[in-house]
């Protein structure tokens, strides 16, 4: 008889370093190179890559409020699917998360269903109407300890207030992590990248310059408070260019990089197609080799998917007026291996770095994004490299359809996620 | 968007298939005899307005014309009505290309109107062509010449002057070749084929 | 051709036959029965987002001269806000068994993503600041109508070239038809990405009115909203007509036969001088009747035939 709490990983490649099995007991890694367990129930991994569980800092699971969209349960087990084994959950709800109560609330809902860590994001004003500070205090202190803080779908684009959360949250080890768009150079209908496309079609013009102003001017404030801050989802060379000069100052800031930004670019909007419809917008080649690079290099410190998932007649509206967004926890690590592992920009122990360690760290997420190691906490994500899939957005786990990746090809498959040594996903198929 | 291939001209003869039921001199003479036989019944020119439909029958109508004033020695005006838009068949095929409709300047009302077409068949071009006229005006009468009439009637039509009639098959197709419009002037009867077939 | 949403999907012989056609819709006009029976039976449903009563009665009454059931449906204001998808609110229409959705919307693309959601054809009345292809076919015409063939012809297309629907569709067909076309404005009014749009079609561009001026065969003045001011995309009303009005000294320099052409309404005195705007005028009077050809045309080649 084999023993429910214990696993065996049978040849795995432990972050392409070399093949190893690995016993997990307990929720630990017990033991690495050849275990001996005749109890354990065995998972063939073969050909698999292993990496520690891969952390999201940006996803919007839509509950509370847009039940219809997604739901904290489909949100976990597409990112489970994903292989994801945390996941930072954005305030945008309704209500907002901008109180202790509706952290522990979201933390509770993740903590319930159990097949992925769900950790809140506070706002970082109330409401996210960018007028005063929410209870950052608070929810730091709450059960769901908060350490990221965020108005994401909107700038905190007064600068003033911007400083004011910057010098509040260092009390407690909290970043702010900014959505860049300074809403006069790009307002709430902007919603393509500003150049011949958007000129030829006639869409709102979403030009790089308002994002790249914001992070110039967070940087700045940045070494000016002593404090960090984290730039969600960068899209342009210039951001890029920044954010490596702010670093080279000994500034405190952090960045990532959405799957979607690192592959699709702005040609798709040619048919006025909202699948590609997303904020910031889907931008042209140039930029998407930059953020390539920038991921390579350092520059950029993660990956996070910017999962959005909308209800279908909120993606049928005319182009301008139609919901942002777009599904990314389910393909983010094969996106990922396509464009940057196959093509030999990353290794796997870069992809380790940029989709769990460093996102870990920067969450302050202690059990997360550890290595895998005897007496670390069994959160484990499996993948097999080589696969090629065809894409079924039909397919997926999320409530909803928009998924840009349907019917493209990606290269590599999750085989198997394990949360502190439960699988939540085994053979492609999510474990309840 | 389809192109129309009614218009195309056939320049040689080189392709025409089947053979030749009238050569240049009896067209010819048919378009005289149809003039004289106009004149006839009219007992003159006088109130005539010769139509013709688009484009063989357009020729038609100015050769006839020509040879009306040849006899009489006065002008009788002439023109063309295009009757795409009146065809009972525009649902059928893709969209056509219209032709030209050109009424001379006293109008059509209180006179009589000579259709011209080349070639009578089931009878529902001349239809369509009949009602194209109500929207125009309203002739004292109308009368239908053509050049040939090939049998089939679908409709309770019939001309008043003919070229020539020619019993055909359903099968056979009948091509009319004007100088102006195909460089040769012949009327042919093949066996069946798609091209021209009226 | 199924649909007609943007200037781009006629080919030149396209385009040459719509506006042949459109002659003898003309022609139509002048007759005492000016009813066309061709689209007998078919229903042609005018779905108006935006107010726009020129182009919705132009639409309306070449539908009914060609014989076709029409019917005005206005579904003015956000879809979002009413809480009905635009999907939602087409395919309602469309269940009514429509043959033609003749769709006005004030977002760019709309048109466009109706065809992927209903079976009818769709005919583009005007898009946000997209396109509105038979304003373009109707300018083509009246500019043909004074400068027979296009082929070579100089036209200057001069205004608030950012927000226009007009511009594009112009700027297309008229180099489709083999015309040049030169775009001027100041660099805020210019369409986003202007300098590689030009290069990648091959067609020029400028701030210089008076240098491009004695060259044109036509005219194109567009309307400058009043609100662009408040945008600020030039600094005030005086400065924007000595740039790029059509003043009376302008129109001493431009050659004696060139056609100006407004697609209104006209805000006299900033983008065009009284002068040229009653010069203007006379064809904007002969574009009425013209606009129903052309519309007549374009309804008659979409769906006067078989279904494709």
């Amino acid at each position: 008889m084999s023993d429910a709490n214990t696993y065996l990983i049978k040849g795995a490649d432990l972050l392409g370093a070399g093949r190893q099995d690995v016993l997990v007991r307990d929720g630990v890694v017990a033991e690495v190179g050849t275990p001996d367990a005749q109890d354990a129930t065995v998972i063939e991994a073969d050909g698999l890559i292993a990496l520690p569980g891969l952390v999201d800092l940006h996803a919007h699971l839509r509950e509370p409020g847009r039940e219809d969209a997604e739901t904290i349960a489909t949100g976990s087990a597409a990112a489970a699917a994903g292989g994801f084994t945390a996941v930072l959950a954005m305030a945008n709800t309704s209500p907002v998360t901008d109180t202790a109560e509706a952290a522990e609330r979201v933390l509770d809902l993740g903590r319930d269903y159990g097949l992925v860590d769900v950790q809140p994001v506070g706002a970082v004003t109330k409401g996210l109407a960018g007028e005063q500070l929410a209870e950052l205090g608070l929810m730091a202190r709450s059960r769901a300890a908060v350490r990221v803080f965020s108005d994401d779908g909107r700038c905190v684009h007064d600068a003033r207030l911007m400083r004011r959360a910057l010098e509040y949250v260092k009390a407690f080890g909290g970043v702010v992590s900014q959505h860049a768009q300074e809403p006069r150079l790009a307002d709430q209908f902007a919603c393509c990248h500003e150049g011949e496309l958007s000129g030829r079609l006639g869409l709102p013009g979403w030009p790089g310059v308002a994002e790249e102003v914001i992070v110039a001017r967070d940087v700045m404030l940045a070494r000016h408070t002593g404090s960090r801050v984290h730039v969600a989802h960068v899209s342009t060379a210039g951001s890029v260019e920044v954010i490596r000069w702010a670093r080279a100052q000994g500034i405190a800031v952090t960045a990532e990089v959405t799957p979607h930004h690192l592959m699709l670019d702005t040609s798709l909007l040619t048919g006025y197609d909202l699948t590609f419809k997303v904020n910031p917008p889907l931008r042209p080649t140039e930029d998407i080799t930059e953020l390539r690079k920038a991921l390579a290099d350092g520059t950029i410190d993660a990956v996070a998917t910017d999962h959005a998932p909308h209800a279908r007649h909120d993606k049928q509206h005319a182009f301008a007026e139609a919901a942002f967004g777009m599904l990314g926890l389910e393909q983010a690590l094969q996106v990922v291996n396509t464009v940057m592992v196959q093509p030999g920009l990353l290794t796997w122990a870069q992809v380790a770095d940029v989709m769990s360690v460093t996102p870990a760290r920067i969450a302050g997420l202690d059990g997360h994004g550890r290595p895998i190691a005897v007496g670390e906490p069994a959160n484990l994500t499996l993948i097999d490299p080589v696969a090629t899939v065809t894409v079924d957005g039909a397919a997926s786990h999320s409530l909803s359809r928009n998924n840009p990746w349907h019917r493209l090809s990606l290269t590599g498959r999750v085989h198997a996620t394990l949360l502190r040594g439960r699988p939540t996903l085994l053979n492609e198929e999510i474990q309840e | 968007m389809e192109r129309p291939d009614t218009a195309v001209p056939r320049p040689d003869a080189a392709n025409a298939s089947g053979r030749i039921v009238l050569t240049e001199a009896d067209i010819s003479r048919a378009l005289r005899r149809i003039a004289h036989e106009i004149i006839e019944h009219n007992k003159g020119v006088q109130d005539l307005v010769i139509l013709g439909i688009p484009t063989r029958g357009e020729v038609l109508a100015q050769r006839i014309e020509r040879l009306l004033h040849e006899i009489e020695g006065t002008d009788v005006p002439v023109g063309s009505l295009d009757v795409t838009m009146y065809r009972d068949d525009l649902r059928s095929q893709p969209t056509r290309a219209v032709g030209h409709t050109s009424i001379p300047g006293d109008g059509i009302d209180d006179r009589t109107v000579v259709l011209v077409d080349d070639v009578l068949y089931s009878g529902r071009t001349v239809r369509a062509a009949l009602d194209a006229l109500g929207d125009l005006g309203r002739p004292r009468a109308v009368r239908l010449a053509v050049l040939v009439d090939r049998g089939h009637r679908e409709l309770p039509i019939r001309a008043d002057h003919v070229g020539k009639n020619l019993p055909t098959a359903r099968s056979e197709r009948v091509s009319v070749r004007l100088a102006e419009h195909d460089g040769v002037e012949e009327v042919r009867i093949a066996a069946s084929g798609s091209e021209g077939i009226r | 051709m199924k649909h007609l949403l943007s200037a781009a999907d006629l080919s030149r012989d396209d385009a040459e036959q719509l506006l042949t056609t459109a002659a003898q819709m003309h022609d139509v006009q002048r007759r005492e029965v000016k009813k066309l029976p061709v689209l007998r039976g078919r229903t042609v449903v005018n779905l108006f987002f935006e107010d726009s009563t020129r182009t919705r009665s132009s639409f309306e009454i070449a539908g009914k001269w060609l014989s076709a059931d029409v019917i005005n449906v206005s579904a003015k204001g956000s879809s979002v806000s009413k809480g009905e998808s635009l999907r939602d609110t087409v395919m309602t229409v469309a269940a009514m068994g429509v043959d033609a959705l003749v769709i006005r919307h004030h977002a760019s693309g709309a048109p466009a993503q109706v065809t992927d959601w209903v079976d009818a054809t769709v005919v583009n009345a005007g898009d946000g600041t997209h396109e509105h292809p038979t304003q373009a076919l109707l300018d083509a015409y009246t500019m043909r109508t004074k400068l027979g063939d296009l082929a070579g012809r100089r036209v200057g297309i001069v205004g608030d070239l950012t927000h226009s629907r007009v511009v594009r569709s112009n700027l297309i067909l008229l180099r489709t038809l083999g015309a040049h076309v030169t775009l001027v404005a100041p660099p805020t009014l210019m369409p986003s990405g202007i300098a590689d749009w030009a290069a990648a079609e091959g067609f020029s561009y400028g701030y210089d009115f008076d240098e491009v001026l004695p060259t044109l065969d036509a005219v194109m003045m567009l309307r400058v909203q009043k609100e662009r001011m408040t945008g600020g995309f030039f600094p005030t009303p005086r400065e924007y007509t000595v740039g790029y009005g059509l003043t009376r000294d302008r129109l001493r320099v431009l050659p004696e036969h060139a056609v100006i052409c407004h697609p209104g309404p006209m805000n006299r005195g900033l983008e065009i001088t009284a002068d040229a705007a009653d010069e203007a005028r006379s064809l904007i009077l002969d574009q009425v009747s013209a606009g129903v050809a052309v519309r007549m045309s374009v309804l008659y080649h979409l769906l006067g035939g078989a279904e494709s």
